[in-house]
């Protein structure tokens, strides 16, 4: 399938990236001892990797290509997505549902505490992920501050704590009632613009945030941040830290069911329905009568809402924060895992969000790449399979006769 | 008087620093309406390629004078094979694709990059050797005005006045303006839409790389974060003087360096990046398309 000069532009390719990745890969320089360390075997792993990365991208877009003349041709029908098949049979994905749920009912039974803690990192991220998923993946503006609204929550909760010892339960809705009023005013001025300029506004008010809390010490405690959080508590009872951590563990899955019911029921609303036309195309959407404004907003505060809740939840199970916990790596973590999962899809946003968390807290080894992986990720979804793992199924209505 | 005019140099300084990556994303944004997220990264690569090649070459007993002239040479040249290199990889495949793609495309290349020199290098603040020589004819001066601040003010003056005599004179420069007003019409007249969207991030990421060179040589320390905040503060200082426009580029980085400066300078300078992200969401709110820039109306 492959042709000579496919193998002669690969060697070109190949060539090139050595050229480019020299001075950085391969001299490792001491300005203090003044000392040079040349690393060749950086080389052949960049010629290696280049090669085989463009054969095999060469390979995909072939196959693809061939598979479009086919379709185009009439030899084949257009395949439906798997998972669209799967998530339009109930008699498939209900037992799966029923399956994971009696899993993640158990999961603390079964295993030890470390690792359910390890879960609860990974399902907060499914709640972060699923609410990002509403800004970015249905409706298509992208946020790229959104841990600002979870840092927001959770020193919420930590300051009502610290000066009023305010409980969870209280400063649950506080803290998403707080992340809606900052998303509001945040969003009212911004959104009147196109779409980019939102990307990089939401990253500087994201680091504004940051900042603040950072330098602001009387405020927020500053560096240092803020510890002795109390944990959530369940009728004023006294429980050992083993339980309280499982107790966490099952409040996080109420939340994600709280979350994922939500989000699935928008979907299908008037709003949601106008989320995805305003999407797909703004013009058509305005004379439509759909007030671009009031909707865009609506998304975005909700959005930031659910990053308000998770920020509460997040100090609650931390029991400490401080300003490190809220870097722009955070919003870009959540960006991937909506990505990757599939933006508008909450199946897809689940895997996503188990995939990205969980893999690398059991590949330490790997661990120092995991950035440099999150973002290769963002780039080759978008280029090779931009609907991501498991896409969207768009809501038909077929008549019936 | 001293202090108030030090700190108006200081502002110059930052502002042509601002104005040499601003122009990158200004130009790019004019001719494909993308926000490149990673220019700020190619800004740091620059600065990183010269610590390397300048390390390299000092330990190898260069002279001085080479080292600075084939420090430079690598810089812009390593930069430009970036910057090209991110857009045939990470934005030519998505020309067609929806606005956010791109974009999201950018954000991850930007990550990419960060995370590859500090793999590839280190994470630490590394040193960066002076490479610009204390003049003696600034010797009186020196309390007031650095002489490295003098050498970024002419080296920033001189790039771009050569930027704009190139675009305003040469083919090239006319087939980018002709591509920024109408990409298929410059199609229609035979102009390599993609060759010139090439030169253009070339360019663009060549002037980031005098920039990143110019500043690390001032400050003496570089790491590999150092390209995200500057990217975003020279984005600020585009949007501020209206994105797509060069001149709009290069008056608002000015404008955001002095107000950077005399906000540290009187106020306080914990806050520093806090005053260019508001300045950002102000002009945003009260004024989206720039001092210089040109409202447009979307059509359908």
């Amino acid at each position: 399938m492959l042709s000579f000069k496919d193998f002669k532009n690969g060697l070109m390719v190949t060539l090139w990236f050595v050229f480019l990745t020299f001075p950085l890969l391969v001299i490792k320089i001491n300005p203090i001892e003044k000392s040079v360390v040349w690393r060749w075997h950086n080389m052949l792993y960049v010629a290696c990797g280049t090669f085989v990365f463009y054969v095999l991208s060469r390979l995909y877009l072939a196959r693809k290509r061939v598979a479009q003349q086919k379709i185009k041709a009439g030899i084949i029908e257009d395949k439906v997505a798997w998972s669209a098949k799967f998530f339009s049979e109930p008699k498939l994905y209900i037992p799966l549902a029923i399956a994971g749920g009696l899993f993640s009912l158990v999961f603390p039974a079964l295993f030890s505490t470390y690792q359910v803690n390890i879960m609860i990192t990974a399902l907060m991220y499914v709640v972060l992920g699923l609410g990002l998923n509403i800004v970015v993946g249905v409706a298509g503006l992208l946020d790229l501050g959104y841990v600002a609204f979870y840092a927001v929550g959770a020193y919420t909760y930590a300051l009502l704590n610290m000066h009023f010892g305010l409980g969870f339960w209280t400063v649950l809705p506080i803290g998403g009632l707080l992340g809606t009023l900052f998303g509001l005013l945040l969003g009212f001025p911004v959104l009147r613009l196109r779409g980019d300029y939102l990307a990089i506004v939401t990253l500087g008010f994201g680091e504004i945030i940051r900042l603040i809390l950072e330098n602001w010490g009387d405020f927020s405690e500053g560096p240092s941040g803020i510890a002795n959080i109390a944990r959530p508590g369940f009728f004023g009872m006294d429980l050992s830290l083993e339980m309280s951590i499982n107790y966490m563990y099952y409040l996080t899955i109420l939340m994600v069911i709280f979350t994922i019911f939500v989000v699935n029921r928008l979907q299908d609303s008037r709003i949601g329905r106008a989320w995805f036309a305003l999407r797909e195309d703004e013009i058509a959407c305005q004379a439509m009568g759909i007030d671009k404004m009031k909707t865009k907003l609506s998304a975005f505060a909700l959005g930031a809402t659910w990053a308000g809740m998770a920020g509460v939840m997040f100090a609650a199970k931390t029991t400490f924060i401080n300003p490190a916990s809220f870097t722009f790596l955070e919003s870009a973590i959540i960006l991937c895992i909506v990505v990757l999962g599939g933006m508008g899809s909450i199946p897809g946003v689940i895997v996503g969000a188990l995939v990205l968390i969980l893999l690398p807290e059991y590949l330490r080894a790997f661990s120092d790449y995991r950035m440099l992986v999150f973002g290769a990720v963002l780039v080759i979804m978008m280029i090779f399979r931009p609907q991501g793992i498991i896409s969207t199924v768009r809501r038909t209505y077929s008549l019936k006769d | 008087m001293d202090y108030f005019i030090e700190l108006f140099f200081s502002g110059l300084t930052r502002g042509s620093i601002y104005a040499l990556i601003a122009l990158g994303y200004t130009m790019v944004y004019g001719i494909i309406g993308l926000i490149n997220f990673a220019h700020g990264e190619i800004y740091m690569i620059g600065a990183f390629t010269a610590l390397i090649v300048s390390t390299v070459l000092t330990i190898y007993g260069f002279p001085l004078l080479a080292v600075f002239v084939l420090t430079a040479l690598a810089a812009v040249i390593w930069a430009a094979s970036y910057g090209y290199t991110i857009e045939r990889l990470a934005y030519r495949p998505l020309r067609s694709a929806p606005r956010l793609s791109p974009l999201i495309s950018a954000i991850g290349m930007s990550i990419f990059l960060q995370n590859y020199v500090l793999l590839a290098q280190t994470s630490d603040f590394q040193p960066f050797p002076a490479l610009i020589p204390e003049f003696d004819f600034m010797e009186p001066y020196a309390h007031i005005v650095g002489s490295s601040d003098l050498a970024i003010l002419v080296v920033s003056a001189i790039v771009m006045i050569l930027l704009t005599f190139m675009i305003k004179f040469t083919r090239t420069g006319k087939a980018m303006r002709a591509t920024a007003q109408d990409r298929k019409m410059a199609m229609l007249v035979g102009i390599n839409v993609d060759n010139v969207i090439s030169i253009t991030f070339i360019i663009g990421s060549a002037l980031a790389a005098i920039g990143g060179l110019l500043i690390a040589s001032h400050i003496g320390q570089i790491n590999f974060y150092i390209g995200f905040i500057a990217g975003i503060k020279a984005f600020t200082a585009a949007v501020l003087g209206g994105i797509g426009s060069i001149p709009g580029a290069v008056l608002g980085s000015f404008i955001l360096g002095l107000t950077e400066a005399f906000a540290t300078g009187y106020v306080s300078s914990d806050y520093e990046d806090v005053f260019a992200f508001s300045l950002l969401v102000l002009i945003l709110i009260f004024k989206p398309a720039g001092l210089l820039g040109k409202a447009t109306v979307e059509k359908v």
